[in-house]
């Protein structure tokens, strides 16, 4: 019998990195902070503050193995030794399965941090579209939260809606926003809010059809419409940033910033570390405190 | 005088054909992508089994998420007011009865007529409706019709956290992957379907004798779940609920001169 190997079209890229221009030797404290989230896990090390490394993968059915493999992911781009963290700090959907963190944080108080720590403090809306919920969040010049509202009891408009259409349409996750642009004319939103049944709609539609761009082009656009809402309902005050996975997917950021009537803020870094990044640096700031005190 | 029912719905497309209160014949085929043609099959499969020529029927009644698509029909019949008629004639004392589609769920308070008082409809989520059962079956590699039977066989409780139908079906695999007994996620499956329909009941009220139709009536582990959270004895389903929609729009069509 042969052996079929089913391509997984929701995969994206799992990638690690580290800055060459910090020597780990020469740095006082060492923190890490870990963002352990239904379908992505991180962890980002930083020195006295500043990023130092970091990796970002799927997780696992096992969130405390996904918790080390993150860390281990990031370690692996370094020559630095586990035994050197002087912190950890665990968030997200499973912070509180993080074995080796000293105390855990929610991701919504993370998201602020980091996103303000990526994108500066200038930012004071962040939008977070993860695997399983979006988070609009308002912040100050510290990147502290003044306002959230979050949506996670239904997969439209999250990441794992569009893996899940990924592995429907049978198109790589990270191929989704050049391909939704590869058509002549912008299709109406797909009609269904519901993620099952947008997928049958989808059906329906290459049959009567319509080209997978064209399909692609629909759904994104339904997914900015549904984030939009909830936009909507916090209010959006630039600068206006984006974390999380589907900050990589123009697909739909590029047909929601057009309803929002802001640009979203550029970065190099990668969009998915902003949670595990404000982690690792309230662990820094606990380590000055703690500091301050011993004096 | 003859009558039919066609309920066009988004899975299964139902006609029912009655005279003078019986029922003579029923026919049901898969919706698929063309409604027209499942409403000509499921007529003429009806036809058949009751034993009568097209032209022996005097007035149809339409009805379903797809009414707009039967042709045949001399009156169109909203959906709320096909359940309550399909409803009362089956159990006229019932004063609320739920219908549970493929992927819709609906629910109305009713007078001693069958007439809706109050209703509620759930058509935007999946987590309301049979789609719900379908999905976690493929994810349980297990035939949607030997779910509720299933369920029926387990006794453990386990908790189930997901509303959403795609984050039930990453729960369900992890539940896999902890070694959790297929029947008991099965049951826990059933339970969350029926706790999202009687939370829709409760919102209008629940008054005794409640009544289910549609499909996922035909699922035993749904109507135990059913019962055991509605705390009733007895939750009333006719043989074939999945044609109650249609009974009531055939019962319409002759009330509606």
């Amino acid at each position: 019998m042969v052996d079929e190997k089913k391509h997984e079209f929701w995969r994206w890229t799992e990638s690690n990195w580290r800055n060459p221009g910090i020597d780990w030797k020469r740095v006082e404290f060492i923190t890490v902070g870990v963002d352990v989230g239904s379908v992505s896990s991180q962890a980002v090390i930083m020195a006295d503050g500043e990023l130092y490394a970091y990796g970002n993968m799927r997780t696992g059915s096992d969130s405390p193995d996904s918790a080390h493999d993150a860390l281990h992911y990031a370690l692996k781009a370094t020559d630095m030794p586990e035994n050197r963290m002087d912190y950890a700090i665990g968030t997200g959907y499973g912070r509180i399965n993080v074995p080796f963190a000293d105390r855990s944080i929610t991701e919504i108080a993370c998201h602020a941090r980091g996103a303000n720590f990526i994108y500066g403090p200038e930012v004071r809306t962040v939008l977070d579209v993860g695997g399983q919920d979006i988070k609009a969040i308002r912040c100050d010049e510290k990147g502290k939260v003044t306002n959230f509202l979050m949506n996670d009891k239904c997969a439209a408009g999250t990441g794992r809606g569009m893996e899940v259409f990924c592995d429907q349409l049978g198109i790589p996750i990270d191929d989704v926003g050049d391909l939704s642009f590869d058509v002549t004319e912008e299709p109406p939103a797909v009609s269904r809010t519901c993620v099952v049944y947008a997928k049958s709609e989808a059906v329906g539609l290459l049959r009567s059809g319509w080209s997978t761009e064209k399909v692609l082009a629909a759904y994104c656009r339904a997914m900015a419409e549904r984030i939009y809402a909830l936009l909507e309902r916090i209010g959006v005050e630039p600068a206006f940033a984006v974390t999380g996975g589907m900050a990589k997917n123009r697909g739909v950021i590029d047909r929601l910033m057009p309803l929002v009537g802001l640009q979203a803020m550029k970065t190099n870094w990668d969009t998915q570390i902003a949670g595990a990044a404000g982690a690792a640096l309230f662990g820094y700031a606990l380590c000055q405190e703690r500091k301050a005190r011993a004096k | 005088m003859i009558c039919a029912g066609i309920d066009c719905g988004a899975k299964n497309t139902k006609t029912v054909i009655m005279q003078d209160g019986e029922i003579l014949g029923k026919g049901s085929v898969p919706t698929g992508l063309d409604q027209k043609k499942a409403v000509e099959d499921s007529l003429a499969a009806a036809i058949e089994s009751a034993g009568i020529s097209r032209a022996d029927i005097k007035k149809i009644g339409g009805t379903g998420s797809g009414r707009k698509a039967i042709d045949p029909a001399d009156i169109s019949v909203n959906d709320i007011k096909a359940m309550g008629k399909g409803a009362n004639y089956f159990f006229p004392n019932s004063r609320t009865v739920s219908d549970v589609g493929a992927e819709e769920g609906r629910t109305a308070t009713l007078d001693e007529k069958g007439n809706a008082i109050d209703f509620a409809i759930n058509e935007k989520c999946a987590a309301g409706a049979g789609a719900f059962i379908e999905a976690m079956g493929r994810a349980l590699e297990t035939p949607l019709e030997e779910m509720g039977p299933l369920a029926l066989t387990s006794n453990r409780e386990i908790p189930m956290n997901a509303q959403c139908a795609i984050f039930a079906e990453s729960e369900v695999v992890g539940l896999i992957h902890a070694k959790t007994e297929k029947k008991d996620i099965s049951k826990a499956i059933h339970g969350t379907l029926a706790s999202r329909i009687v939370s829709m009941i409760r919102r209008i009220g629940i008054n005794e004798d409640v009544v289910l139709l549609g499909g996922v009536g035909n699922n035993p582990g749904f109507v135990e779940a059913m019962r055991s959270q509605l705390a009733l004895d007895k939750v009333y389903v006719p043989k074939a609920p999945e044609y109650g929609a249609a009974v009531g729009a055939a019962l319409v069509a002759v009330e509606e001169p």
